[in-house]
């Protein structure tokens, strides 16, 4: 085996009720993987995610991200170790513009978000790196437009561009081409493709010509457990992956 | 922005200029009205940028008064008349937004609200702090060595004490701070998800807004030589949030405008009625219908221009 794992999760569970939306997971993602997460509706893959971001505490179960163990964090700090998410519904600063969106993402790292009398076009350095990221998911031509004017479409990119524009160890993305046309789809996966490979990507997706193109490696998740996981040419051939989906229809 | 600093300078000019020989009640009415112009602005940068509607936004202003009307009878300087109230009125903000950024939306406002009436409570019955009459007979302090008794010369200092602190304020709503408030306004749960340590920065702007607040409440002590339980009572927070709407939230020199509207308004029409609160609740009720932006929001939109 390689180095230690980026994300590891151990005997995770989280129980709401009498019910395990997530029963028992141990993932372990390594550093410049691209994981895919699938499974039917209410696998609990979105939960998984909440786990790991610090959104909900796990009921047991450990979280250790680069080697230090993170459960039980508040979001912040979590995202302050490295780690970005994109969500399932797009988390955006509706009145404000794209630009200062992205810029407040890139300034999430506190270098400077204490001052109380600087301005905030002296601060170059998320300026540029907010430009960056728009560059980088297609909105370099709409910097001036409010978030909350934007296209669908765009609203989805700008989502994954939130998180990428504060320069993630590990990025997590909740269905990232959700709702798009086709076109969209593959300009978002294109983008996705391009990635550098220092972000570790963490991906829960449906759209299977997506994660054929993404996943290094596939998880499937079935009613909050592991079922099975390995190449996409793996799982699928694996009949049971088929039953879950079918039966689920 | 140029606008916006030429603005600044007129209004500035145009209090530095107001006639003295008007008489006393004139004077006096503009004074009121830069302090709890500076009171409701500081409230704006809760309400307006933080997103916080706090209804106990006299709680600070009323440790302010107290604080100067007890040490400027003893010491009549500088620092006792706006430091040290400003430095009481931090600390309360410290220990009340402890608690109360905890909660937010309606649960905010009523824990807020209830802290400033326990303040009341307090002041209301501590004979040591007057009880019901408060502290009377307060003295104006020195500044550079001069007494600033006189009409004019009071004029000066609150136009200088509060044009600093209105300047502070813009500058802080530009800021990289100021930037962090409005993304929590806009999407608390994202700017989490960021990485951003969301209740740090509330606690942050909560006691940044009680310590203006502090200094409006040292400088109405100073302005009326008294000060009394009112200062805590949830009717001056009333007049805050008033202003504040009246004038349009989130623009900070609408709160300006918004006290001198509610101020002048109140002083003439109480003139001519005892129902003057009547006429005012109607005003009110009408701008808020059919200017909801409050005045800046409303001239914004007629003129065409943007945030």
């Amino acid at each position: 085996m390689s180095a230690a794992p980026l994300l590891a999760l151990e005997r995770l569970t989280r129980a709401f009720g009498a019910l395990n939306a997530v029963n028992g997971v141990s993932l372990s993602v390594a550093a410049r993987e691209r994981r895919v997460i699938i499974g039917p509706n209410g696998a609990g893959k979105t939960t998984l995610f909440n786990l790991i971001t610090g959104h909900l505490a796990p009921t047991t179960g450990r979280i250790v991200l680069g080697g230090v163990p993170v459960t039980g964090l508040p979001p912040h700090a979590i995202a302050r170790r490295g780690l970005a998410r994109s969500f399932q519904r797009n988390s955006l600063f509706p009145r404000l513009p794209v630009l200062e969106n992205l810029r407040l993402a890139a300034a999430a790292d506190g270098v400077g978000s204490w001052r109380l009398l600087g301005r905030v076009e002296r601060l170059p350095a998320p300026l540029a790196r907010a430009r960056e990221t728009a560059e980088a998911v297609g909105l370099a031509e709409r910097l001036d437009v409010l978030a909350g004017a934007l296209s669908y479409g765009e609203q989805r990119q700008l989502e994954v561009g939130l998180a990428l524009a504060t320069r993630p160890r590990l990025l997590l993305l909740d269905e990232p081409t959700a709702g798009m046309s086709p076109e969209e789809t593959a300009r978002m996966t294109r983008m996705l493709e391009g990635l550098p490979r220092e972000i570790t990507l963490l991906i829960i997706e449906h759209d299977m010509d997506v994660v054929a193109s993404l996943a290094d490696r596939v998880t499937v998740l079935h009613y909050g457990e592991v079922l099975t996981e390995g190449s996409f040419a793996h799982v699928k051939a694996d009949p049971r992956v088929y039953e879950v989906y079918l039966g689920s229809a | 922005m140029r606008a916006r600093v030429a603005l600044f300078a007129l209004v500035v000019a145009a209090v530095a200029a107001f006639p003295l020989e008007a008489g006393p009640y004139p004077v006096k009415l503009l004074q009121e009205i830069l302090i709890f112009g500076i009171f409701a602005m500081s409230l704006d940068l809760l309400m307006g940028y933080a997103g916080m509607v706090s209804f106990g936004h006299s709680a600070f202003f009323g440790i302010g008064a107290y604080t100067a009307a007890l040490i400027l009878v003893k010491w009549p300087g500088l620092t006792t008349a706006l430091l040290v109230p400003a430095a009481a009125a931090a600390l309360g903000a410290l220990v009340i937004g402890f608690f109360s950024i905890r909660v937010s939306g309606v649960y905010f406002i009523m824990l807020t609200l209830a802290f400033s009436q326990m303040f009341h409570a307090v002041a209301f019955q501590n004979a040591f702090l007057g009880a019901e009459d408060g502290l009377v007979g307060v003295p104006r302090p020195d500044v550079l060595g001069l007494s600033i008794g006189t009409l004019g010369r009071f004029h000066a200092y609150l136009l200088v004490i509060v044009a600093l602190l209105a300047l502070f304020l813009w500058r802080v709503t530009r800021s990289p701070f100021g930037h962090v408030l409005r993304g929590i306004h806009e999407n608390e749960a994202r700017m989490q998800a960021l990485g951003y340590p969301v209740s740090r920065y509330k606690l942050a702007a909560f006691v940044l807004a009680g310590t203006v607040a502090g200094i409006a409440g040292a400088l109405y002590t100073q302005f009326q030589g008294s000060v009394s339980p009112d200062a805590f009572l949830w009717t001056t927070s009333g007049q805050a949030l008033l202003m504040v709407i009246i004038g349009g939230t989130g623009t900070l020199g609408g709160a300006f405008l918004g006290a001198a509207a509610f101020i002048l308004l109140q002083s003439i029409v109480s003139s001519y009625t005892e129902r003057w609160m009547l006429i005012l609740g109607l005003t009110f009720v009408l701008l808020v219908l059919f200017a909801p932006g409050g005045i800046v929001g409303t001239l914004r939109g007629r003129v065409g221009l943007r945030a």
